[in-house]
């Protein structure tokens, strides 16, 4: 029988992102109109949206694919969520960095409380930065994959009413120049973003394929160890976080 | 049903004979009381800021019965004991929540007197009855979410540490809905009704996470 074979189609999607990438790079730094008011600073919003976005709903993506584990029990569902959520949580400090230079430029501020996107995408990344600890402190790894699950989708339902109370906390102080759906940004600004959030959605993807098969192929390769060289050969795995 | 009152009465039970948990959530309140006398330095409070005190108080308190709230179970074999049984699982939710929900209620009704005495500017008689509709909504999270961390980390290494570190987050729009819905009520010149919009909150928070705990809950007791 052969092996499953890890990685497929993993060239395609990789030079896929690129190219997506520079494009995006490229519509923003040569097409996209600079900003009346902000400037060039503005154009860090292609970078940073997208980023916060796919974040976002890789949370969620994380929580679906923990309802899988649940009701099949395979452990793969389990490492797809990990890997997920764990991308995310990059991203998501990658959102709020960028978020934070865009705001001491354009605001003047590193950080506003009276922005409810912002408070929100705090509180939920504050949510999820514990899930590491707490996949670390189960060392049973079938009981890891259980409770991590449930974390997982408890933390996912958060997400939305998270953002709805924090948002009805605040009166608004700044415009909403921008809805999730690009709402009032004009043509040329509207396709550079549309492409800039593709573009990070790509990449996470392929990420997420990427710590997929490495995870699966040091797997196989210790199972092979093991049964070619025996079991002495192989060092057993250290506690961790990640499911194996 | 049956069962989740048969557990219910032995943890009320428990805890009158012990009385490990809810003194020790009434001691921290008052202390925490202190606190905020001497930290915000003022004599009396009153709206949003006394809301803000008052919810970061009982959250405190609340986090004790938290933690403390599985470890019977699992240091004396009872997670063991009510997996034998032929039971429903969720009847541990129910009777857990029950239980948490009526620590938090004991707690309230020494605390938020002894809020009013100390730190309380207006007096606390007008208010009262919308207050303890926001209360009785914000325990009712507190149980639901309480009672679901506490079961995820009491089988963790450092459960203490897992358990706040968690629900605290998870819990944050219970709060800030607390708080905005008991600040006007705490007011010099209040109407004594609590805003209708953070009650809504509450309550939604409440239904979906009360929900999502009873459809999840069952994994957590697996073994």
């Amino acid at each position: 029988m052969l092996p499953p074979t890890y990685g497929k189609g993993l060239r395609g999607l990789s030079l896929a992102t690129l190219a997506t990438i520079s494009a995006a790079l490229a519509l923003v730094f040569f097409y996209a109109p600079l900003d009346a008011n902000q400037g060039f600073v503005q154009k860090i919003f292609y970078i940073h949206v997208p980023l916060a976005i796919v974040s976002l709903c890789g949370f969620i993506f994380g929580a679906v694919l923990a309802i899988g584990y649940l009701r099949t029990g395979d452990r793969k569902w389990d490492m797809r969520s990990y890997v997920a959520i764990h991308m995310s949580l990059i991203f998501g400090v990658g959102g709020l960095i960028t978020g934070s230079i865009w705001a001491k430029a354009s605001w003047g501020h590193w950080w506003v409380w009276n922005e409810p996107t912002l408070v929100s995408f705090l509180i939920v990344l504050l949510l999820f930065a514990t899930y590491q600890p707490l996949r670390f402190s189960i060392e049973d790894p079938e009981r890891q994959s259980r409770y991590a699950s449930v974390f997982a989708i408890v933390a996912g339902a958060f997400v939305p009413l998270n953002f709805l109370a924090v948002r009805l906390a605040q009166q608004y102080v700044h415009p909403r120049v921008l809805t999730l759906t690009g709402g009032n940004l004009p043509g040329a600004m509207r396709l550079t973003f549309l492409v800039s959030l593709l573009g990070i959605t790509l990449l996470f993807v392929t990420l997420w394929k990427y710590e997929m098969t490495t995870k699966n192929t040091r797997a196989q390769v210790r199972r092979l160890r093991r049964t070619l060289l025996g079991d002495d050969t192989i060092r057993p795995a250290g506690r961790s976080a990640a499911p194996l | 049903m049956r069962t989740a009152l048969i557990v219910l009465r032995k943890d009320l039970r428990l805890e009158l004979r012990t009385l490990e948990t809810v003194p020790a959530m009434v001691l921290l309140s008052l202390v925490t009381f202190v606190i905020f006398h001497f930290g915000l330095n003022r004599a009396t409070i009153q709206g949003q800021l006394a809301a803000g005190v008052l919810t970061a108080t009982l959250l405190f308190a609340a986090m004790l019965g938290i933690n403390r709230l599985f470890v019977a179970e699992r240091e004396q074999g009872g997670f063991d004991a009510f997996l034998l049984a032929p039971v429903d699982r969720s009847a541990m939710l129910l009777a857990k929540a029950a239980a948490l929900f009526i620590f938090l209620a004991v707690l309230e009704v020494v605390a938020v007197p002894a809020f009013g005495l100390f730190l309380l500017g207006p007096s606390l008689g007008p208010p009262l009855p919308g207050l303890i509709l926001v209360l009785a909504l914000a325990d009712l999270g507190l149980a639901v979410i309480g009672t679901l961390v506490s079961a995820i980390a009491v089988h963790t290494r450092a459960r203490d540490l897992i358990g706040p570190v968690i629900s605290l987050p998870l819990l944050i729009p219970a709060l800030i809905a607390t708080a905005r819905a008991a600040g006007p009520l705490l007011a010099a010149h209040t109407s004594g009704s609590p805003p209708g919009k953070w009650l809504a909150i509450l309550a939604l928070y409440d239904v979906v996470f009360a929900l999502l705990a009873y459809a999840v809950f069952d994994f957590l007791l697996e073994d």
